[in-house]
């Protein structure tokens, strides 16, 4: 089997990956967030390419011309990304307030400069 | 009417109060009394629930499945209740009700006024979302509902802000480890969802014997598919649970969360991580399927067993006494863990009761520090000192609870430990044994600590007794855990039929 054959897995890997690199090897953490949003956007990609069925067309209902049949495909996975979609959103309102209250009260975004401050002056 | 719809209204109530909660209260006492009797409610609620899974009330027509919107399962979204299901339902009910109750004289001081409605309305959202994953046979719902608590449970931390600004810290880092796990999870979902086609649990269940079949026919496809479905599975819900050495959240987001939200979280979270794994390892999956392609199990008696050590030894270098009670959740989790591991009746048992020992043991002794947060100058061990003189009802409840926690005999603690213990032994497994052993040792001395610094003679005159509202729910919890130590016929009954039931597999 051709390795590109699967290139929608790949995207989807590479983007998790990258991701996931984002949010353990970054210090600023609007950058974090970023990578957040990628790795669930990686996870979202990967989910719509196992709806795919080979020559399925867009399930939206219609008559074809020239043939009795038409080919879906599964919709299913898509409408769970859609739910999955309103769930990372709202991941990451939350964590955007947060980072705002945190800017606010450390005068910082960056997790190292963060930490320094709660070592130099310990509540 | 009611009594057909009671799977539903379970979360439909809470929901509907949360949301309404800012709307229509939000002066004084208004957010507090309305906030604890919507959970009151679930607890009611929560109890028929039981009764009707008993058979001690006509349960509702479909029993044990509910269509949700009458839409056929396995299309639409099923509710469904198992003995395991209801038991846990009851305890997060119980727990969370008593905590709300306790909640409103430490709330006033630590959440400021114009944010005290959102806070209560944020809490009863996170209480939702662990009763909707109880009840749900949807896995997808699980992954949403599972978010939504998550949700609030990052917010509930983060509102510690007002008392120290590390709670933001906590609850980002706890927001960005959960939503790892979290979207892991949502990949074994993807994974199972590749080789079954269905979302529905029983489905699943279903399925996936089919698919076995398929792979001891030759195509190991399947069987590839389905363990990277368990390591997902495994590693997303350890996230959730804080199995070490996934636990890194936790131990800062109980200490700077308020005092309160602390107790909910403590009492609620990890237990509700723990159901879910049980759910997906053992209803989902089946054991022959979780354990035996990976060694699942002895990878989790591994990390328990470590964690249980290391969640111990921590705790003992403390100074701060929530934090103490943290890193102790760290090893009892563990203990949960080990359990799940063994995966043999009786340690499916051990877990499931200490699911329930755990879950009211340590909230009563966080609403017991917050008690103390609200009279004393802090939560340290010096800020401890003396207080059996002036705190004595709450200082004596937060001692039995201690004593819960290291296992002694005649408390809750120890019926688990013994189980566990005996499950281990009935497998020949000895790092168990010696983990347990270890624990419950640490936990001596890290009590110790606490409760000698508690009853030294020098004390701070100006400190009071809690108020009665604090004192009465912290006895309501911690008196449970030591009923249930000694009545333990009631919960080991229960639990032993759930675990046969999780083991057989499948709904």
């Amino acid at each position: 089997m051709n390795w590109l054959a699967r290139y929608n897995d790949w995207v989807a890997i590479l983007l998790m990956m990258i991701g996931l690199y984002a949010i353990v090897g970054r210090k600023n953490l609007v950058k974090k967030l970023i990578g957040l949003s990628l790795f669930q956007t990686g996870i979202f990609l990967f989910f719509i390419s196992i709806g795919k069925v080979d020559g399925g067309t867009a399930p939206v209902y219609f008559e074809p011309a020239g043939r009795d049949w038409v080919r879906y495909s599964n919709a299913l996975p898509t409408a769970l990304i859609l739910t999955g979609i309103v769930v990372s959103v709202s991941t990451l309102a939350v964590a955007l307030a947060i980072t705002v209250s945190l800017h606010r009260a450390y005068g910082t975004v960056e997790v190292d400069e963060i930490e320094k401050a709660d070592q130099d002056a310990p509540s | 009417m009611l009594r057909h719809n009671l799977p539903a209204l379970i979360v439909v109530v809470p929901l509907l109060g949360g949301i309404l909660t800012p709307i229509l209260f939000r002066r004084g006492a208004r957010p507090w009394a309305w906030a604890t009797f919507v959970v009151a409610s679930t607890f009611a609620l929560s109890v028929a629930l039981l009764l009707q899974v008993r058979g001690v009330l006509p349960a509702w027509s479909a029993y044990p499945s509910y269509p949700m919107g009458s839409w056929p399962i396995p299309w639409g979204i099923e509710l469904r209740l198992d003995p395991l299901g209801a038991f846990v339902l009851v305890i997060i009910s119980l727990v969370a009700t008593v905590v709300t109750f306790a909640a409103r004289r430490s709330l006033e001081r630590e959440i400021p006024e114009d944010r005290r409605h959102f806070f209560y309305a944020v809490w009863i959202l996170c209480i939702t979302g662990f009763l909707g994953i109880t009840i749900t046979g949807d896995a997808f719902n699980v992954y949403v509902l599972l978010e939504t608590a998550s949700l609030a449970s990052y917010i509930l931390v983060g509102m510690g802000r007002d008392r120290d600004r590390r709670a933001l810290k906590a609850s980002v880092n706890y927001l960005l480890l959960g939503s790892i796990g979290a979207c892991l999870i949502l990949l074994g979902i993807g994974y199972i969802y590749m080789v079954t086609g269905t979302l529905n649990m029983a489905d699943m269940a279903a399925r996936l014997g089919e698919i076995r079949a398929k792979w001891e026919g030759g195509e190991m496809i399947y069987r590839r598919t389905v363990m990277v479905a368990v390591a997902f599975f495994a590693v997303g819900i350890g996230l959730k649970l804080a199995l070490f050495p996934l636990h890194a959240w936790l131990p800062d987001a109980y200490t700077y969360a308020p005092s309160m939200a602390s107790a909910l979280l403590a009492g609620i979270s990890t237990k509700v991580g723990a159901y879910v794994a049980m759910r997906f390892f053992f209803t989902v999956l089946g054991p022959e399927v979780s354990f035996r392609p990976i060694p699942t199990g002895t990878i989790l008696q591994w990390c328990a067993a470590a964690g249980i050590v290391y969640g111990s030894l921590m705790a003992l270098r403390q100074t701060e006494v929530k934090r103490i009670l943290a890193y102790s959740s760290v090893a009892q989790v563990g203990y949960i863990a080990l359990g799940i591991g063994i995966a043999t009746p009786t340690g499916l048992q051990g877990s499931i009761v200490h699911l329930l020992n755990h879950a009211i043991t340590k909230s009563g002794l966080f609403v017991a520090l917050a008690a103390v947060a609200l009279q004393a100058k802090g939560t340290t061990l010096v800020d401890l000192r003396g207080l059996g003189r002036r705190m004595p009802v709450t200082m004596a409840a937060f001692t039995a609870g201690g004593l819960g926690l290291i296992g002694i005999p005649m408390t809750a603690g120890f019926v688990s430990k013994w189980y566990l213990v005996k499950a281990s032994i009935e497998q020949g497994l000895i790092l168990p044994v010696v983990a347990v052993v270890v624990g419950s040792l640490l936990a001596l001395a890290y009590v110790w600590r606490v409760v000698e610094a508690v009853y030294q003679p020098s004390a701070d005159p100006g400190v009071r007794e809690a108020p009665w509202s604090v004192v009465v729910s912290t006895w309501i919890l911690i008196g449970a855990s030591l009923f249930f130590g000694l009545h333990a016929t009631l919960t080991s009954r229960l639990s032993l039929e759930a675990a046969h039931a999780l083991l057989r597999g499948g709904p």
